[in-house]
């Protein structure tokens, strides 16, 4: 106990801001605040066209998402001082809740463009499914670490129950992005908790016949992934508009407000908002977007790395995958890499669920990232000092 | 006490981690009786390991999206998509160009300018049920079926709308409609309005010519030209359209036509077929509009076509000017059709007499002296029997009797009995006042030397007319087309018209044939009134002596000055000219 005492005095007083500032990753939090001002920035540029297209006045979203970023800072930095006990309770609490908000959907959601995936609540609308996949990680990372430990309890199988659950309202709704990203994270928790090689193969079988399946059954899946693999075969509108973008733009842009491929490309303000970004401020820009991510998702895994307790490793290492799998499809779908994918750049694209989710997963990640005394092996050297 | 715990169980997997069992007790925040054997320590070296190929993997993700991105910004990715990622042309061009019309002055009659057709790429409609939404809100005028209907063919280019002004343009592009697209195509434009709307003609939706200049222009291979010059002056058109126009206001008639020809040259000064109609938009219009009486029309032009009469008898040499010819009775002729004067002078008249009074009987008898088929060859040699020669398609045929009898030639000879066009009238005047030669009449605007002419007539017959002409003027039926300064020469007709197989003593059609100025004359001209009414000023009378003769007085007056002939002695102002005349 007098490790504890000796480690904090070097620091500050015991206040819980304090300690929550020396025992923060800096960086990544910095990177993170970039990355939401960026948002902010980004949606002057890329929402005003948008807005008037449908009618509403030019700076609608760009209000509402600057509304959005103060309850989304206020989840991010909140979150980011739980404990790492308080962050598993707020997501048992948490799914649950999520969880049966996302299962309303299915019966009282609006449909939207032929999905069902939002609720309507006092003006603005909620999608659950953004919240449920940093909760998810969290317990799926839980069950797994339980299994892990073999403290008796089948978290496997728990762990295949609740992805059971999440995947089937998604495949109502249906929302085959979150689908494809939570199938993502949650292989990649299930590979990083050990799982044989063996099943690996079996999980890839599995996914490639489920892939399949949703390609020969679901036509706009189909449809998407022909038009990527052959141009020719249908509308690449706007992947071609994304792609005149960053031609126009070049290495350094437009110049801000300068974009025209915004007022043609449908979600300009959502999905494409890289795209719009690039005509605009220049692939530099993209590229720092893109290396903010880069430096959030390696800096985090590399401190994971060092991670000894496994639960924390695995729930950090799922929502770094949750987020840098979903900000690089994103990007690669802008830069035609990928087949067109319905997937928001987290922090940057317009969307109030999106961004509070986001903040959420990161203000976790923050939490489980903080220094704890004998949490990694990074610090060993204090412990190793304090023992010796 | 971990310490042991740790180092017993997997030696391998533990390497690297300090042999202390420091969490336990580090951790005040974590449950601590699970540590008591770690089964999990295994999977976290193994976790290490997997994590550092997650790192190396998303390294390669962000590393190959950085490339990617950077061949993009340098603009040197020949992506796999280059065909159809090509931006799409936003302006191409549609219909062809055209050449500018000018009139002879080099005036713009006719230009065209750029606009913009509204096309949809079907493929690249998103939402098609937005996208009519959407376009009606700024294009209210577009019917929304039909608007739906198009939007829903399979595919492929549809126009939806034609000639956008830039305002509508602008608002459209605005909505930012993906697969909405723009075309620029040129739009034919008169920025003259109706002002000579029969000889420029008009074009159809292609932009192509179907009528007047625009269609020689397409069919005279002219398409290539940078611009067409036409004979007409753009001033003496305004002139002689708006005189025109107050004329057949005035005198209440149903139609009203002019030419101005140049009797050298046959060239149309101006011409004008009221009521006409604006070639900007011909379908606004009636059929009765688009009608070009000049070219078109075919009339039986009564007494003006004793000119041709005269002149034939006198260059056959068997009419002498001293010539007397009876009319003191009606002509009775084959099958109890007799032949009366208008202007019954119930004498002898000379041949001067017949013309200036216009005798029936006079005329009628002195074509009969040289016999059916010399009038008929002269009149054909002024080219009154054939559908004349010219660049717009609307070319009347003339209207010849089934049989040309001595009859016919009788009545022909004061100008019943055959209908021919005012355009033919006006070149067949022209070459009874110009000397002699055969006149061809002409739109397009005559650079060069003059092309050989063919003599119809002898100089000395031209010369006879022209005193003949002008006799009328200054004592016969035309007194009121005479003008100070420019002596004008010319013939009245007053002609019943057909109606119903007889002629009609009300519906008349009065014409002017003229020239001028008087001693050698430049310009032949020809006005014409359908069905003209008497006014109290005119005594309601509604003869050509009436309404025609100071039309073509008024015109002259105008035109003349702006055609660059002196005037002569006796000229006076125009405010004294009206105050001479409506006196």
């Amino acid at each position: 106990m007098s490790l504890f005492g000796k480690f904090d005095l070097g620091r500050t007083n015991r206040s819980v801001l304090s300690a929550w500032w020396w025992t923060v990753d800096r960086w990544t939090l910095a990177a993170v605040l970039g990355l939401a001002m960026l948002g902010v920035v980004l949606s002057l540029a890329a929402s005003p066209a948008v807005a008037s297209k449908i009618g509403l006045s030019s700076f609608h979203f760009v209000y509402r998402q600057a509304i959005f970023l103060a309850p989304a800072l206020v989840v991010l930095l909140g979150v980011s001082m739980l404990s790492v006990r308080q962050v598993r309770r707020l997501a048992i609490l948490g799914f649950a809740g999520v969880y049966v908000l996302m299962v309303a959907t299915l019966v009282v959601g609006p449909e939207i463009k032929g999905a069902t995936r939002w609720l309507s609540m006092a003006g603005f609308s909620l999608q659950p499914s953004e919240f449920i996949k940093p909760l998810l990680v969290i317990l799926l990372a839980w069950m797994f670490s339980e299994a892990a430990k073999k403290t008796g309890v089948p978290g496997r199988s728990i762990a295949l129950g609740l992805y059971g659950l999440v995947a089937v309202v998604l495949v109502q709704q249906p929302d085959f992005g979150q689908l494809t990203l939570i199938t993502i994270v949650f292989a990649a928790i299930f590979f990083l908790a050990g799982l044989s090689w063996f099943w690996i193969a079996g999980m890839a079988g599995l996914v490639i016949a489920g892939g399949y399946s949703a390609y020969r059954m679901v036509p706009h899946v189909a449809s998407r992934v022909d038009r990527f693999l052959d141009p020719a075969s249908g509308d690449t509108y706007q992947i071609e508009r994304a792609l005149e973008a960053f031609r126009a733009g070049g290495l350094f842009g437009r110049g801000p407000g300068e974009g025209v491929v915004k007022r043609v490309l449908p979600d300009a303000h959502t999905d494409f908002i890289f795209a719009v970004a690039a005509e605009e401020y220049g692939v530099i820009a993209g590229l720092l977007i893109l290396g903010l991510f880069g430096f959030i998702v390696i800096r985090t895994l590399l401190r994971v790395q060092e991670e000894h307790d496994l639960f924390v490793q695995l729930a950090a290492s799922g929502l770094i995958v949750l987020i840098g799998v979903q900000s690089l499809i994103n990007i690669a779908v802008n830069v035609n890499l990928l087949p067109a994918k319905g997937m928001t750049l987290p922090f940057i694209s317009y969307g109030g669920s999106s961004l509070i989710a986001v903040a959420l997963a990161l203000g976790m990640l923050l939490a489980l990232t903080r220094r704890r005394a004998g949490g990694t092996l990074h610090h060993g050297t204090y412990t190793k000092r304090a023992y010796a | 006490m971990a310490m042991g715990i740790t180092s017993k169980n997997h030696d391998k997997a533990s390497r690297g981690i300090p042999r202390l069992g420091y969490d336990m007790v580090a951790r005040p925040d974590f449950r601590t009786e699970a540590s008591a054997d770690l089964p999990e320590t295994r999977t976290l070296a193994r976790g290490r390991k997997r994590i550092g190929l997650a790192i190396a993997l998303f390294s390669v993700g962000f590393a190959v999206i950085g490339g990617k991105l950077l061949m993009l910004g340098a603009g040197s990715l020949t992506a796999p998509t280059q065909v159809a990622s090509a931006p799409r042309p936003m302006v191409t061009e549609g219909r062809v160009t055209r050449p500018n019309v000018v009139d002879r002055n080099g005036e713009v009659m006719a230009i065209d300018i750029m606009t913009a057709s509204l096309y949809a790429d079907i493929k690249d409609i998103q939402n098609r049920e937005e996208a009519v939404q959407a376009l009606r809100r700024v294009l209210p005028h577009l019917n929304e079926k039909t608007l739906r209907r198009r939007l829903s063919k399979a595919g492929g280019n549809v126009r939806l709308m034609r000639e956008l002004t830039p305002r509508q343009e602008y608002a459209v592009h605005n909505l930012g409609l993906p697969g909405i697209n723009f075309e620029k195509e040129f739009k034919r434009v008169y920025p003259n309005g109706t002002m000579a709307g029969h000889v420029l003609g008009y074009v159809n939706a292609n932009n192509e010519g179907v009528a007047g200049i625009e269609y020689h222009i397409d069919h005279g291979d002219l398409l290539a030209q940078e611009q067409v010059a036409v004979s007409v002056d753009m001033r003496v058109q305004h002139v002689l359209r708006d005189e025109l126009a107050q004329a057949m206001s005035t005198f209440s008639a149903k139609a009203a036509v002019g030419v101005v020809m140049d009797v050298t040259t046959g060239e149309v000064i101006g011409m004008s077929s009221l009521p006409d109609f604006d070639p900007n938009d011909p379908m606004a219009s009636e059929d009765n509009a688009r009608f070009s009486r000049a070219t078109l029309g075919v009339y039986e032009m009564g007494s003006t076509f004793k000119a041709f009469s005269v002149a034939a008898s006198l260059d056959s040499g068997l009419v002498q000017l001293g010539d007397r010819f009876d009319a003191r009775k009606p002509l009775k002729v084959a099958g109890g059709f007799s032949i009366r004067d208008f202007h019954a002078q119930k004498r002898e008249l000379s041949v001067s007499e017949v013309f200036m009074h216009s005798s029936n009987i006079g005329t009628a008898k002195m074509v009969m002296e040289l016999g059916r088929d010399r009038h008929r060859s002269f009149l054909s040699s002024l080219g009154l029997l054939e559908r004349p020669d010219i660049e717009l398609p609307e070319r009347g045929k003339p209207l010849l009797p089934a049989r040309w009898t001595d009859l016919s030639t009788m009545t022909i000879s004061y100008g019943h009995g055959i209908s021919v066009t005012p355009l033919q009238m006006t070149a067949a005047g022209a070459a009874i006042v110009n000397g002699g030669f055969k006149v061809s009449p002409t739109f397009v605007r005559q650079d060069g030397d003059l092309k050989e002419r063919k003599r119809v007539m002898s100089a000395q017959t031209s010369k006879s007319m022209r005193k003949l002409m002008r006799l009328v003027v200054a004592e016969g039926t035309g007194r009121r087309a005479d003008v100070a300064g420019y002596p004008v020469i010319g013939k009245t007709g007053t002609a019943e018209k057909a109606v119903g197989g007889g002629y009609s003593r009300k519906a008349l059609l009065t014409s002017f044939l003229s020239a001028f100025p008087a001693d050698n004359p430049r310009y032949a001209m020809l006005v014409m009134l359908d069905e003209p009414q008497g006014t109290k000023a005119t005594y309601n009378f509604a003869t050509a002596g009436w309404n025609a003769a100071p039309l073509t007085g008024r015109i002259v007056r105008r035109i003349a000055p702006m055609l660059g002939l002196k005037p002569e002695g006796n000229w006076q102002s125009p405010l004294q000219s009206v105050s001479y005349t409506q006196r």
